[in-house]
């Protein structure tokens, strides 16, 4: 516990960072953005971190804010159901649009990411840090350690950008392959933005200008044993570094503390896995013991910390086919993940709170 | 000196379509019309040759009339009128062999155009979201139509391997559809009831009969300054449609099944003659497949004119409305807005979702 007080850089910053009181940004079908004039002026009174946030969408929300506020109750409730009633003419009308990868902007913005959000908020209490490292604008590929079983931390991530950020943006995560052959999940992650984890795909988000996830250990990060936590997996062959590198995007570390205990894993049917194609099937001391009731992922405390960005700008073209150069990142990516963690760990409480 | 140009394929209504198009180009100075069967409808001023390209005759045809260029629009998923897919099989494929090899004997040939399509790619979840001209497909089609044009587009390779001299084009085209249209996507949608795969929402992406045909007409041209109309090429409207969208804008139900009662289902329609339930067309259906068109923008220099909900919004204006005109469930929605306004009070939110 001592050792992280004394840690020089970055910890007073952070912990002033998640001192902060942010008020939830929901969405209600009509009306976006609510409060979130207020959380742009909290972040931009911090001194040393307005680089990026002097930004254009912030001003011209300014003048809705006292109209909102004046509205009563019932207005509120009125626009909500006409909202939701234009939101319900559309869908059945068909009338929505989508992008080339199957991104469907308002689903997810009024209907998957308000499914998403209680769990975010109520049941994983999710604190995330160092959200202004995120670039407002352009591309960058933010890479994330990967645990839990379950994807879930992946999810959490992306209501964390979508919820958090000052600039409205949208994180869009590479999944693995395993998800867009299963039936339901794969409709699913197209519609909230997700795509297949290759270069080609990852290219193509990065030069539109998109924030984009990674989580490079795979599923030797999300099922690795219980008794291995926190401890980062291999970063897959570092082909997040090349993509970053070929589109010169900064690459922004992510450290997720919390997923790790959500379903402890201490046993692999690797047999069953085998059978159901699965890369692995996980035994809890719940599941599969208590059947549906032991898929409930255990309540802990989260924490969702971004990084300072590593600029990839800097170096030539030629350098995303250098493997030395690309394993250097990669381990410095790594390094600075793992590093994070520990520090995270060691200033959380308890799991639970 | 003008041009003389033979079109394959022009019994059907896309070739009678070209035909009667590209003779209005001031300087084609002839065109050649062949197909297996007469046409129905009329080709304007065009020489109609009734010859099988399966048969060496089509060699022939190219040294009389001194043809050079030649468009091969005869690679098509449903056979005319009453014939078997192994027919239609052999049209494409042999067929394809037979004019390749009769142009290559032929020293007049000094272009050749291709009409392939984008079932080259084939459709698979492990595939990248979006398909460009160099995308090596994951998992080659098996059988059907889609491994007809990899097979064609191998024997035009090969072709063009042989000819250095010849201008090759390779056009692949979305699923394409317009009032006329007869594409086996085509008489899918026009089914009372859509059958869908439980669980997937496929990516569609069309092309537009108007699009094509100036596509082919440009690529059987000289290439305008500054583009080059050798190689190959997606050709598709912008944009993307889920099929659900579809569904909905086409107001026809959709019953989703799960995936071995759609294909039993699918091969039982076929055999009725219903619709082409092909498995490729099933695996279109499931996986979805979208491709990259800025090769076709850049280096062939057509903007297409409709995109793919426009294409959509065209067919559907074709066809006439479904058991569930959108028109109508939006004026039910419209109607349910104005409820609570008269009566006031407490209106029924719940029921609205």
């Amino acid at each position: 516990m001592a050792d992280a007080k004394v840690i020089p850089f970055d910890d007073d910053r952070s912990s002033r960072a998640g001192a902060l009181p942010r008020a939830p940004r929901r969405r209600t079908a009509g009306s976006r953005r609510k409060g979130e004039p207020a959380i742009v002026r909290e972040v931009q009174a911090l001194p040393k971190r307005s680089f990026g946030q002097d930004d254009v969408p912030v001003t011209h929300e300014q003048p809705e804010t006292p109209e909102r506020r004046g509205r009563p109750q019932e207005g509120g409730l009125e626009r909500r159901i006409a909202g939701g009633l234009s939101f319900l003419r559309k869908r059945l009308t068909g009338d929505y649009e989508i992008d080339d990868f199957g991104y469907d902007a308002e689903l997810t913005d009024q209907v998957l990411m308000s499914l998403l959000r209680p769990v975010f908020e109520k049941y994983f209490r999710v604190e995330v840090k160092g959200i202004e490292n995120v670039p407002s604008e352009g591309g960058a590929l933010i890479v994330a350690n990967h645990s839990g079983t379950l994807p879930l931390d992946g999810l959490m991530m992306q209501v964390a950008v979508h919820d958090h950020h000052p600039a409205d943006r949208h994180l869009r995560l590479l999944a693995a392959d395993l998800v867009f052959v299963l039936p339901v999940v794969n409709e699913l992650a197209r519609k909230l933005g997700h795509t297949l984890a290759c270069t080609e795909d990852a290219e193509r988000l990065l030069a539109q200008g998109e924030l984009v996830g990674v989580m490079p250990e795979g599923f030797k990060g999300v099922g690795k044993p219980f008794s291995e936590r926190y401890k980062l997996q291999r970063f897959g062959r570092g082909g997040f570094v090349s993509t970053a590198l070929r589109q010169g995007t900064p690459i922004v570390p992510c450290s997720i503390v919390g997923a790790e205990e959500i379903y402890p894993m201490i046993g692999n049917a690797k047999t069953l896995a085998r059978l159901l194609g699965f890369p692995y099937f996980p035994i809890t001391p719940t599941f599969p013991w208590l059947g549906p009731l032991g898929a409930v992922p255990l309540p802990t405390k989260w924490t969702i910390q971004f990084g300072e960005p590593i600029p990839t700008d800097g170096y030539p073209p030629e350098a995303a086919d250098d493997p030395m150069l690309m394993f250097n990142l990669t381990d410095q990516v790594r390094e600075q993940i793992q590093h994070t963690l520990y520090k995270l760990l060691v200033q959380r409480r308890s799991v639970f709170f | 000196m003008g041009k003389v140009v033979l079109v394959t394929g022009v019994a059907r209504r896309l070739g009678g379509r070209f035909v009667r198009r590209i003779q209005r180009d001031p300087q084609v100075e002839r065109v050649i019309a062949v197909d297996a069967v007469p046409p129905e409808h009329h080709l304007g001023g065009a020489d109609f040759v009734q010859a099988d390209i399966r048969q060496p005759t089509i060699g022939r045809v190219l040294a009389e009339h001194e043809v050079d260029t030649v468009v091969h629009m005869d690679v098509t998923g449903t056979p005319l009128g009453s014939g078997s897919r192994a027919t239609v099989k052999e049209t494409n494929v042999i067929g394809t062999m037979q004019l390749l090899g009769a142009c290559q004997k032929s020293p007049a040939v000094k272009r050749l155009v291709v009409k392939s399509s984008t079932n080259v790619y084939g459709s698979a979840p492990r595939d990248p979201a979006v398909f460009t001209e160099t995308t090596p497909p994951k998992s080659l089609p098996s059988g059907g139509f889609a491994k007809d044009t990899v097979e064609v587009e191998g024997y035009v390779r090969g072709f063009a391997r042989r000819r250095p001299d010849v201008a090759v084009c390779v056009l692949r085209f979305a699923n394409i559809l317009g009032p006329s249209a007869d594409s086996p996507l085509a008489s899918y949608f026009s089914m009372p009831v859509l059958l869908t795969v439980l669980g997937y929402d496929p990516r569609l992406q069309f092309a537009h009969e108007d699009d094509v045909i100036e596509v082919l007409r440009i690529a059987s041209h000289e290439p305008e300054r500054g583009t080059l109309n050798s190689g190959t090429f997606n050709v598709a409207g912008d944009g993307v449609l889920l099929l659900s969208q579809c569904a909905r804008r086409l107001g026809r139900p959709t019953v989703p099944l799960l995936m071995p009662a759609v294909s039993w289902l699918g091969s039982a329609v076929r055999t009725l003659g219903v619709t082409d339930f092909s498995p490729e067309q099933l695996r279109l259906l499931t996986h979805g497949r979208v491709v990259a068109t800025n090769q076709m923008r850049e280096t062939l220099g057509y903007q297409p004119k409709y995109t793919t909900a426009e294409t959509f919004a065209d067919f559907v204006r074709s066809r006439g409305p479904g058991l569930l005109p959108p028109e109508a469930l939006a004026g039910a929605v419209d109607r349910f807005a104005a409820l609570p306004a008269l009566g006031g009070g407490h209106p029924p939110t719940q029921s609205a979702n």
